[in-house]
């Protein structure tokens, strides 16, 4: 049982990843950089719920819509005053100000609500469901968290798939200029896809936060650098990759903790470094090749 | 007045000036076509009109209105595209999904009309509809990118290069083509390095010669041109 405990607890914890490498995967794919402020936001998110719910006694879905709404628009500002006027510049100079980016955020967030550990409060209670006579053990949380995954991913397929704007973010992430010569605006696109994953980001701080409620203004940190792995395991710039990444990086990490607390970033990063070794592309990711 | 005027421009790349005071027009109902070997600046002129560059002189009108600062993305609207050089379909969109790129400005209600009226033109689009765009032949995609660019309904379509890397058979029918949008009321803009075709299509021409127009004339007459023979036609 504990096996199945285990890898339920992964697919969660998995889950978690997932919703945040998606926001990674779908910046990267269309705007082509690495938005290391993305595990930031996610710290924002779960800071603007557990104040929503807890000092403003909002219900905890207005709580997770507050955030998702503050995420989002953090997320386009953050855009459009540190990264736009870097779209000529070299990619090390954009990646250098994502990572400048990510300390504003820890800092403001230091200053603002202090570095003690604040106890977030689950927003789907701490209930579970017990099964096989309490020998297994499912939270709320787990559930909820699987489900919102799920969800996520239907409906990212169903936008980029079928929707017109969705198509046009397509278009854009594979050839900017030609998607110009269509009338696409570029910079607008490149916004909303900020946003999107920002907004996701809020979700899945409120979740990281509903499973393992502490939250202090580096609770983003390791999540997102985890996630971005997921990421690039799954074949960064692939929505399924970011998906199928997420998922096993959480299920990897929790059987490795079962195993041994200590080495369980470890194991993770060794297998990030395996599958990169044996597929640069990650797992769905397509080679690109570079026009010329 | 002109359809599109395009009056002394000049475009640099970095310290690099490949575009040097190029004034050309085009009238509605002709093909005109820049020639040139690679590097004289032809592509450079499209993109600029197109608005993908910039020139830093000069002016360029298309249908009376000054369109040198205008986004690129919003010149579709005003009913100019480009067929870009190298084609540059979405490889891995599916063709329909390109087509309905191309009409990414019109409204929805005629995008339906248009994909026939495309479909039409190019039966064989019609066939690979579901088919991602990067598994077609060079000229399957050159098609595509001809018919992403008339999903908009535009007044002038831009063509640059859409003979290169094709087979000769290939080339015959993508100026066919030309001919036949043309014939069907399309203005013709069209840059390409094989003079021979484009002259023979083509109402009036420019040479271009390290960023300068150097000769111009009617379509046949440059072909009849002893120093345009020398240079670009073997002979």
């Amino acid at each position: 049982m504990s096996i199945l405990n285990n890898l339920i607890n992964g697919i969660s914890l998995g889950s978690v990843y997932a919703i945040i490498a998606l926001g990674y995967t779908m910046v990267y794919g269309i705007a082509k950089m690495l938005n290391f402020a993305h595990g930031d936001v996610i710290m924002v998110g779960a800071y603007v719920c557990f104040f929503a719910t807890g000092q403003f006694g909002l219900p905890p879905l207005a709580g997770v819509l507050l955030a998702m709404v503050v995420c989002t628009v953090l997320g386009m500002v953050i855009e459009r005053l540190a990264y736009k006027p870097l779209r000529q510049s070299a990619s090390l100079a954009v990646l250098i100000t994502a990572i400048g980016v990510s300390y504003f955020l820890q800092n403001s967030a230091l200053l603002l609500w202090k570095s003690d550990p604040k106890v977030f409060t689950s927003v789907v209670g701490t209930g579970s469901v017990k099964l096989f006579g309490g020998e297994l053990t499912i939270t709320h949380v787990a559930i909820v968290t699987v489900l919102a995954c799920v969800v996520i991913m239907l409906a990212l397929t169903w936008f980029t798939g079928r929707t017109k704007m969705g198509k046009a973010m397509r278009a854009c992430s594979e050839d900017k200029a030609a998607a110009q010569l269509m009338g696409i605006d570029v910079d607008r696109t490149i916004s909303m896809t900020f946003a999107i994953g920002s907004a996701l980001a809020a979700i899945a701080g409120v979740l990281l936060c509903s499973t393992y409620p502490s939250l202090m203004p580096t609770t983003g940190s390791l999540p997102g650098i985890k996630a971005f792995t997921a990421a690039v395991f799954g074949g960064i710039g692939s929505i399924p990759g970011a998906m199928l990444g997420g998922i096993l990086l959480g299920i990897i990490e929790i059987f490795a903790k079962a195993f041994n607390t200590n080495i369980s970033d470890a194991v993770v990063f060794a297998v990030l470094i395996v599958v990169l070794l044996v597929k640069p592309t990650g797992l769905l990711g397509k080679a690109v090749r570079e026009k010329v | 007045m002109s359809m599109l005027q395009v009056d002394n421009i000049n475009v640099y790349y970095g310290a690099i000036h490949a575009v040097k005071d190029i004034s050309f027009y085009v009238d509605e109902g002709e093909i005109v076509t820049l020639i040139g070997a690679n590097g004289a600046g032809k592509s450079t002129t499209l993109q600029t009109i197109s608005g993908l560059l910039r020139s830093r002189t000069g002016s360029i009108e298309f249908l009376g209105k000054a369109i040198q600062n205008v986004p690129a993305a919003k010149l579709v609207a005003h009913g100019l595209a480009q067929v870009p050089e190298g084609r540059r379909v979405f490889q891995q969109m599916t063709v329909e999904e390109n087509l309905e790129m191309g009409a990414f400005t019109q409204p929805n209600t005629t995008i339906a009309p248009n994909l026939e009226r495309v479909y039409e033109q190019f039966p064989r689009l019609k066939e690979r509809r579901r088919q991602v765009a990067g598994t077609l032949s060079g000229g399957e995609q050159q098609m595509l990118a001809m018919g992403r660019a008339l999903m908009s309904g535009p007044k002038l379509l831009m063509l640059d290069e859409p003979s290169m890397g094709l087979a000769p058979i290939l080339v015959e029918q993508i100026f066919e083509i030309i001919q036949r949008l043309h014939k069907a009321g399309t203005t013709i803009l069209l840059v390409e390095q094989n003079a021979q075709m484009a002259l023979s299509v083509a109402d009036r021409g420019y040479v271009l010669e390290t960023g300068r127009i150097t000769l111009t004339g009617p379509g046949k007459a440059l072909l009849a041109d002893e120093a345009v023979k020398k240079a670009y036609l073997g002979g």
